[in-house]
């Protein structure tokens, strides 16, 4: 039971949804029910597994890799079938197939035109393929292919279930992306031709390309590279000024294409980033990071500003996410343990906040027949349980403590006051000025968005109309995020004690300067010498 | 020394019917097919289709065997040359037009035609291709692309009394001829220079390029035998034929030339430039020509790509995107010359499997777009993309198949094509120079644009509501159905395992 568990699990957890996507196919457009249920009943399998590995995961040793497989899939360019997780990779995967069950039970009634839940479920299983499997890939071809997987599927769901404006948003959406990973992909060949692992040669493999830490490779290369990688995850991020796409592609998606953007699909960006770029290329990730945080600085700004001018609520939440895309990367580019913590933990709670927000539109949307904020009004008094989780997720979203939103802003914020990497400091105390500018911004916004959507009276066209409070279904998918969001808010600990040795390990330690102590300085990291020493290799062969 | 040179001229050449075994099966279809339509009444003569392909599946048995041997069959001093690489070739040309029975049964036989001509020319081409794949002498090799060619030629003028199928006849016919031309003297040129038609071995052209470096005449020798190639493989700013020739010509015979005949010509350049100018220390000669080819390539991505974006007519649109494609094709011919002119060949080796792994991902996923043209015009009467309007709510499987083609084609994973992107772009950043590097970015760039186009009839299908008042499932023949299940299980299976074809590949080189 042990060891099949154990070389299985990640397995079943990405390919159920594609069996469950075969199974979809076969069954009859008509026999809706039985497509629903298959769906259901597959996405909680998923569910099911992940689970099951959270409660079997050593949570002593999150820095290693768990439930690893290798496998041989293309021997000829020497890439392999290799996934496992860690704790940096773990909650994105929770958080993933959580949403996706959410997702399944959300549209169970509510299949936007042209209907069609055979189509729109399959896809939907697809589309778990591709998330599920991204988070736990550890081959850079596998990773990349997992990448790709997402885009069809979404391309689709915007583009046949969205808004007026949906294929001008689709196609949008799709080229953007397309250009970063074939970017990406580049620089991953280039990573594979230039590290040279010592013991193994050229690799695909992600854990042995985070440990060679980009050794044997001219700066000027790193920086190149770096680029490329940071080109493909910035657009899928959206960071500034690559974002043109994400408020097209929210306004005119379906709800459930809209949570799954906010909610997983941004996070392929900053995963990438954690996971890829800066273990990789840490010399270059340092000549990169001041840049990086100043797009972020710029993108929470932005955001809070393109949020104010925004009529449409869809619209609005998506600046929002810009805005709060921009505190991850902002987290991210410190290159502290502290502020890629946060910048999970960041990832986690805006996929819960956001993915809510997009919900609570939908319905809005579905009530109300529009998302003109200044036709809106009045949602307490028509429809208030819907009214009050749309305050309590304004608040979440604009970072009020003991909600999840605190723990993925402020730590962020907080820790551009000592950034890593022998990063310049006031250069980033600039930043975080302008970062908690922006929080208060996002709280102007928020508010204003709840006021106008939730405040006052309805307006006369909607006096007398009949709106549905909160159904049973919306009740299903909403209870278990909005628990989460408060669990999360109370007990941060909940991820920061999973993700913390991992970051330390695997993302941080060639940043961590001289003079600061290590979080932990029990922590040894497998694979590779303890931080310290770590630290000295990198900075005596980077000087 | 005089006397075995002597005595190896005046030695009878040793025939290995193994190794001329598939050709020699062709040979006899040919024969068999010519014969059948003679004796066949004409309600019958849809039976030659039925010969063909059993030929063409015979063909593939003695292939079997002969990879079961495994070593490489050297015959005729060198100048034909049967191994992996030319196996492996040799069955994709075979299937590839095998495929291309099928599309045209029906399309043949119900258009009347002249049914065993039509097979009879094809098999003729397929012939071709199978002794081009073994060519390893200037002569063999240009006859072998003649065979592939005159036959294609009237081929695509097989709609009689359409004008735009003669157009596209003659059209193909001029540019061919001038091609051949151009190639022609090229070869003199280089037997003038090197007194050698052999590719490789001893007293070949890459033994005297190697031994006395490259002269500027055969510099500009090279370079108008390549102008020759870019006609036919249609590499921008020789392409122009294609689309008219391609939009003309009978669909399945589109098929074919865009797959198949385009096939044959980058197999002929792998054989003069890898064989030739490449291995047997003639590395210096690299230098001389991939200048030639990355500019081909650059230039044939670039605007294969910018030209469909504004087509209307799918065929047309896929025939500028067979132009595009053949662009990412000549990008690893690039890397090779700039990895190769350093002097090792790893590299090299690699990018020309990639070059095979291209074609084979490519024939696969073209002919199957093809063959659902095929099927679609068969209830429309139309190639515009516009008649794609709301497939996917009349035939929705017919939709899903195309959308996997058309995907494939953008390079989009799981779907095959995603691997043969890979592969070249894997080559080119092997190459690792600034030139490769501008190269792959150019490359990359333009894998993003493809995928616009290749969308349109994407969005088509899907996004818009049918037009059509007749809103019944499109009835499909047998053939075409299993033309499609094929292409289509090539092109998910190999996306979802690449290392199928990718070993194919290694093997080649």
């Amino acid at each position: 039971m042990h060891s099949w568990f154990d070389s299985w699990a990640l397995t079943l957890v990405v390919f159920i949804p594609a069996i469950g996507a075969a199974i979809v196919m076969l069954i009859p457009r008509e026999r809706e029910d039985a497509i629903k249920g298959v769906t259901l009943v597959t996405t909680l399998a998923t569910l099911g597994f992940t689970i099951a590995t959270l409660f079997r995961f050593n949570y002593d040793k999150t820095s290693t890799l768990q439930f690893s497989v290798t496998k041989n899939w293309i021997d000829v360019i020497n890439s392999h079938y290799h996934v496992a997780v860690d704790g940096i990779s773990l909650p994105m995967l929770a958080l993933s197939s959580f949403i996706t069950v959410l997702c399944v039970i959300y549209s169970w009634n509510h299949f936007p035109e042209p209907h069609n839940p055979k189509a729109f479920l399959a896809l939907l299983l697809i589309l778990e393929v591709g998330m599920n499997g991204t988070f736990v890939a550890q081959d850079l071809i596998l990773f990349f292919i997992f990448f790709e997987i997402v885009l069809l599927p979404m391309f689709f769901m915007i583009g046949v279930w969205g808004g007026p404006n949906r294929e001008y948003a689709s196609i949008k959406f799709f080229l953007f992306t397309l250009f970063g990973s074939a970017l990406m992909l580049l620089s991953f060949l280039a990573l594979y031709f230039k590290v040279d692992v010592p013991g193994v040669g050229h690799t695909f493999d992600m854990v042995l390309l985070s440990h060679a830490a980009g050794s044997g490779v001219v700066h000027s290369t790193q920086l190149l590279i770096f680029g490329g990688l940071f080109i493909g995850f910035a657009i899928k991020v959206p960071m500034f000024p690559f974002h043109t796409w994400l408020p097209d592609a929210h306004t005119e998606a379906p709800t459930v294409g809209s949570v799954l953007l906010a909610a997983i699909l941004l996070k392929l960006g900053t995963y990438g980033f954690i996971r890829i770029a800066l273990p990789m290329l840490p010399e270059a990730a340092k000549s990169w990071a001041p840049w990086i945080g100043l797009l972020a600085v710029i993108g929470i700004i932005y955001g809070a500003l393109g949020c104010l001018a925004q009529t449409d609520m869809k619209r609005l939440i998506a600046f929002s996410s810009v805005a709060h895309m921009g505190f991850v990367m902002l987290g991210i580019a410190t290159l502290t343990t502290f502020g890629i913590n946060a910048a999970i933990f960041g990832m986690v709670a805006h996929g819960l906040i956001t993915g809510m927000l997009f919900f609570i539109a939908g319905s809005v949307q579905h009530n109300y027949g529009t998302r003109e904020l200044s036709r809106l009004g009045g949602l307490l008094k028509q429809a208030p349980k819907m009214g009050w989780i749309l305050g309590f997720c304004a608040m979440a979203s604009l970072g009020l403590p003991g909600l999840a939103g605190f723990w993925g802003e402020f730590p962020a914020v907080l820790s551009t006051f000592n950034p890593g990497g022998d990063l310049s400091q006031p250069l980033f105390r600039t930043y975080m000025v302008i970062a908690a500018i922006g929080t208060v911004l996002a709280a102007g916004y928020l508010l204003w968005m709840l006021q106008k959507v939730a405040f006052g009276l309805p307006k006369p066209e909607f006096a007398d109309a009949h709106i549905h409070d909160v159904s049973s279904f919306e009740w299903t998918a909403w209870v278990p995020i909005l628990l989460l969001i408060v669990a999360l808010g109370i007990f941060p600990n909940l991820i920061f004690r999973v993700t913390d040795d991992a970051v330390t390990c695997q993302t941080a330690a060639p940043f961590v300067s001289k003079d600061t102590t290590p979080v932990s300085p029990t922590l040894v990291c497998p694979g590779s010498p303890n931080p310290a020493q770590t630290t000295a290799q990198v900075t005596g062969g980077g000087g | 020394m005089l006397l075995a040179v002597a005595t190896e001229v005046i030695s009878t050449p040793k025939f290995d019917w193994h190794a001329f075994a598939p050709d020699l099966v062709l040979v006899v279809t040919m024969v068999v097919v010519l014969v059948a339509d003679l004796l066949l009444p004409d309600r019958e003569a849809w039976r030659t289709s039925s010969i063909t392909a059993l030929g063409l599946l015979g063909a593939l048995i003695p292939i079997a065997t002969l990879a079961h041997s495994g070593h490489e069959r050297i015959l005729f001093d060198g100048a034909y040359v049967v191994g992996h690489y030319a196996l492996a070739l040799k069955a994709f040309f075979i299937l590839a037009a095998y495929i291309t029975v099928l599309l045209s049964v029906d399309y043949i036989g119900e258009g009347d035609y002249y049914n065993g001509e039509f097979y009879f020319l094809l098999l003729v081409a397929v012939f071709g291709m199978s002794i081009m794949t073994g060519a390893r002498d200037l002569i063999t090799l240009f006859v072998a692309l003649e065979t592939i060619s005159i036959p294609t030629f009237v081929l695509a003028a097989f709609r009689k009394h359409d004008r735009a199928s003669n157009e596209a006849g003659v059209k193909y016919y001029l540019i061919g001829v001038l091609s051949s031309a151009l190639m022609l003297y090229g070869f003199s040129l280089i037997y003038g220079v090197t007194g050698a038609t052999k590719l490789s071995g001893p007293h070949s052209i890459s033994e005297y390029l190697s031994q006395h470096g490259t002269e500027p005449l055969v510099a500009v020798a090279i370079f108008l035998s390549l102008v020759g190639f870019a006609f036919k493989v249609s590499a921008v700013p020789f392409h122009f034929w294609a689309p008219d020739t391609y939009e003309g010509a009978p669909t399945p015979v589109t098929a074919f030339l865009s797959v198949a005949s385009k096939a044959g010509g980058f197999v002929a350049l792998i054989n003069i430039i890898y064989f030739g100018f490449l291995t047997g220390n003639a590395h210096s000669a690299a230098n001389s020509w991939w200048p030639v080819l990355w500019v081909f390539a650059a230039l044939s991505m670039t605007l294969g790509n910018l030209a469909a974006l504004r087509q209307t007519n799918i065929v047309r649109m896929l025939a500028y995107s067979s132009v595009a494609q053949g662009g990412f094709m000549l990008v690893p011919f690039a890397a090779a010359g700039i990895a190769g002119a350093d002097g090792p060949l790893e590299k090299a080796n690699s990018a020309m499997g990639a070059v095979v792994v291209y074609l084979l991902i490519y024939g696969a996923m073209n002919l199957g777009a093809f063959a659902v043209v095929i099927a679609v015009a068969r209830r429309t009467r139309s190639a515009e993309i516009s008649s794609y309007d709301g497939l996917f709510q009349i035939s929705p499987t017919l939709a899903v198949v195309m959308g996997v083609f058309l995907a494939s084609l953008a390079g989009i994973p799981f779907f095959a094509g995603w691997f043969a992107k890979f592969v070249m772009f894997r080559s080119i950043i092997d190459a690792g120079t600034g030139w490769a590097i501008a190269l792959g970015i150019i490359a990359a760039v333009n894998s993003v644009i493809a995928f616009f186009y290749y969308a349109r009839p994407i969005r088509a299908m899907i996004f818009h509501e049918p037009t059509a008042d007749d809103r019944t499932p499109i009835v499909i023949p047998q053939p075409l159905v299993a033309a499609i299940v094929l292409t289509t299980a090539v092109v998910v299976v190999v996306g979802i395992y690449p290392q199928l074809f990718a070993r194919v590949g290694q093997l080649a080189f």
